[in-house]
């Protein structure tokens, strides 16, 4: 038998039950479309995320208190400005190091009430994280050694602060003390759902009187070479270390968060795509009932078919064929439909997706395999009719 | 060279672990051009004879010869390919696939020799022609007669040259005046040297027939 008669006679079948082989499709549809969209938005979060953490420059340090690991403890930071120029020492460049220390607070500007992420930071953060100004100036050297209070507001603390007016020169307060806007930010927008452009940076001096310590949370470098940065590291947890010996300290690059990112992320998809491939399973299942009753219902049409020399090989092939021909049919549709559902979440909703070509070869590749393995105990069946069997039922 | 020939053959089933034997020792001989009747009542064993002598199903003992080969030898792809190749089959309600034209339903046995569909329709329309039926090619088995629909079987017995047709009971589901013609055509297959192996339990049909095989209990009376 050849093989383009075996699928026109495949394809006749399932046109035969136009509703039933719709119905039965439609399983393999919901499947491979759940497993597209939930890849599509798994991968266009991780790109998004490798991309803002990109942005950062490759040769970023962040040096923070406590160890890196899962299950870690919080560690309080013992770091304060002194330890800050210890390490400006180390680097070499005052440019290149910048602080923070973050706290959550009630920003008010006449009537307008906000609660924004405060961040005590030094002159350099603009230049240290590559942030761009909208509008006004950054804090100055003089800001920052004379704790003036001036801020510059994220571009959704400014907008629900003053909507659309300019705050250049306007006075908020945080937490209850008044500050002078001097900028505002280009907007960030949003990461893993997290809001980034409700932030207010303060001189790091007038944040810690503010919030009454001498503390800082965690400082960042701006290697100036990357081939470098491993000494440059162990350098800088080396004096603090000295200084502070009860305490662990932890650097980390660019590189080292995207790694561990990636792998987060990465899990997450592919638990994301295992639930909708579970949906996939069952869709193979109804697939090879709708076989089994094909088979039962056409026991004399087989046996007819025996009898003028069909061999069992031939049945067996026109029944699996007939099964890959609903998944696949079913893998395509489901391919437009995820692939729809994945570009209308990125465009219309603020989770990011992205269709790759080997989550849609991956999902057609399964919807393949699913029509293979659930057809061929029906095919097998088949093939394995006694024609004088088959031709007696009625 | 013999077209069927039959030493001793018994059939036996097993039934809930029981054995029923169908046929017990039936010897016979069908040559070329032969015009056999087999009759019987029900359950004398004509059926199983006819399924054994169509290569649909194997004897449990003796020697079973199909176009000079023995069946015993034979794997079942064998067996597929000696029925297509030496064997037509008319069933007494006509089997057609009910969604398929007559003309494809009569290319049917061409399918598994791996012929393309332009020669499967030639062919076809050459075997309508020849039982009367050119004007029915395109025609559904719901859109014909008893007698037109086992004249379309007909063909597709003949479509692949078979020396042995077979044919159980193929007047038993049409009226009298519609057998007459469709026997009428079984008897013409004797001129090309086809073997017509009749099997039915009327006696009229039968005793048109060149020769009798009576069968009671599972033997040739």
């Amino acid at each position: 038998m050849r093989l383009a008669e075996a699928w026109r006679v495949a394809l006749e079948a399932l046109r035969a039950n136009r509703l039933r082989s719709l119905l039965t499709m439609l399983g393999v549809v919901i499947g491979v479309a759940a497993v597209v969209a939930l890849v599509g938005i798994g991968t266009g979060t991780k790109q998004q995320i490798e991309q803002q953490v990109e942005g950062l420059g490759s040769n970023l340090l962040i040096v923070v208190p406590g160890r890196l690991e899962a299950g870690a403890a919080p560690t309080s930071s013992p770091l304060t400005l002194d330890d800050v120029e210890a390490v400006t020492r180390i680097v070499g460049d005052r440019g290149r190091v910048a602080v923070t220390i973050s706290s959550g607070e009630t920003v008010r500007a006449g009537r307008n009430t906000g609660f924004a992420s405060m961040q005590g930071v030094l002159e350099t953060t603009p230049d240290v994280f590559v942030r761009k100004l909208d509008r006004g100036t950054y804090l100055t050297r003089t800001d920052v050694s004379t704790g003036r209070r001036v801020a510059v507001l994220g571009a959704g603390t400014a907008k629900s602060l003053f909507g659309e007016r300019d705050p250049i020169g306007r006075q908020i307060t945080i937490g209850g003390v008044r500050f002078r806007v001097i900028g505002t930010f280009e907007p960030l927008g949003q990461s893993l759902g997290v809001d980034r452009d409700g932030e207010v940076h303060v001189p790091v001096t007038a944040a810690q009187r503010l919030l009454g310590t001498e503390r800082i949370d965690g400082l960042a470098i701006r290697a100036p070479d990357r081939d470098r940065i491993d000494e440059l590291s162990a350098n800088i947890l080396n004096v603090l270390t000295k200084e502070h010996p009860d305490t662990d300290f932890s650097a980390v690059t660019q590189e080292q968060i995207l790694g561990v990112l990636g792998d987060i992320l990465g899990v997450l998809t592919g638990v994301l795509a295992a639930i909708a491939g579970i949906s996939l399973l069952v869709g193979g299942v109804g697939v090879s009932n709708i076989m089994l009753v094909s088979v039962r219902e056409r026991t004399k049409e087989i046996g007819l078919r025996k009898a003028v020399g069909a061999r069992p090989r031939d049945i067996g092939t026109q029944f699996l064929l007939e099964a890959v021909l609903l998944t696949t049919t079913g893998g395509i549709l489901g391919m437009l439909l995820g692939g729809s559902a994945a570009i209308l979440v990125d465009r219309l909703s603020p989770v990011p997706a992205a269709l790759t070509w080997w989550s849609m070869a991956l999902a057609f590749g399964v919807s393949a395999v699913v029509g293979i393995v659930f057809g061929v105990v029906p095919a097998q069946r088949a093939g394995r009719l006694d024609p004088v069997v088959a031709l007696r039922t009625e | 060279m013999s077209a069927i020939v039959a030493d001793n053959v018994s059939r036996t089933y097993q039934l809930d672990g029981f054995e029923v034997p169908a046929l017990r020792g039936v010897s016979l001989t069908v040559e070329a051009g032969d015009y056999v009747a087999i009759v019987g009542t029900s359950g004398s064993g004509k059926s199983t004879l006819m399924h054994l002598l169509g290569g649909l199903d194997r004897p449990t003992s003796g020697t079973l010869l199909i176009g000079g080969r023995d069946v015993s030898t034979l794997s079942p792809n064998e067996m597929a390919e000696l029925r297509n190749t030496t064997i037509g089959f008319v069933f007494q309600s006509f089997h057609l696939l009910s969604r398929t034209t007559a003309q494809d339903n009569v290319g049917l046995p061409l399918v598994y020799r791996g012929a393309g569909r332009k020669e499967r329709r030639a062919r076809a329309a050459e075997m309508l022609d020849r039982v009367g039926l050119a004007h029915r090619m395109t025609h559904r088995p719901n859109q014909m007669s008893g007698g037109e629909q086992q004249r379309v079987a007909i063909a597709r017995a003949l479509v692949t040259g078979p020396s042995v047709l077979l044919a159980d009971e193929p007047t038993g589901n049409l009226d009298s005046a519609t057998g007459q013609s469709v026997l009428a055509l079984l008897e013409s297959l004797k001129d090309d040297g086809v073997a017509v192996v009749l099997v039915t339990h009327d006696r009229e049909v039968a005793a048109r027939a060149d020769r009798q095989i009576v069968m009671k209990d599972g033997k040739i009376q």
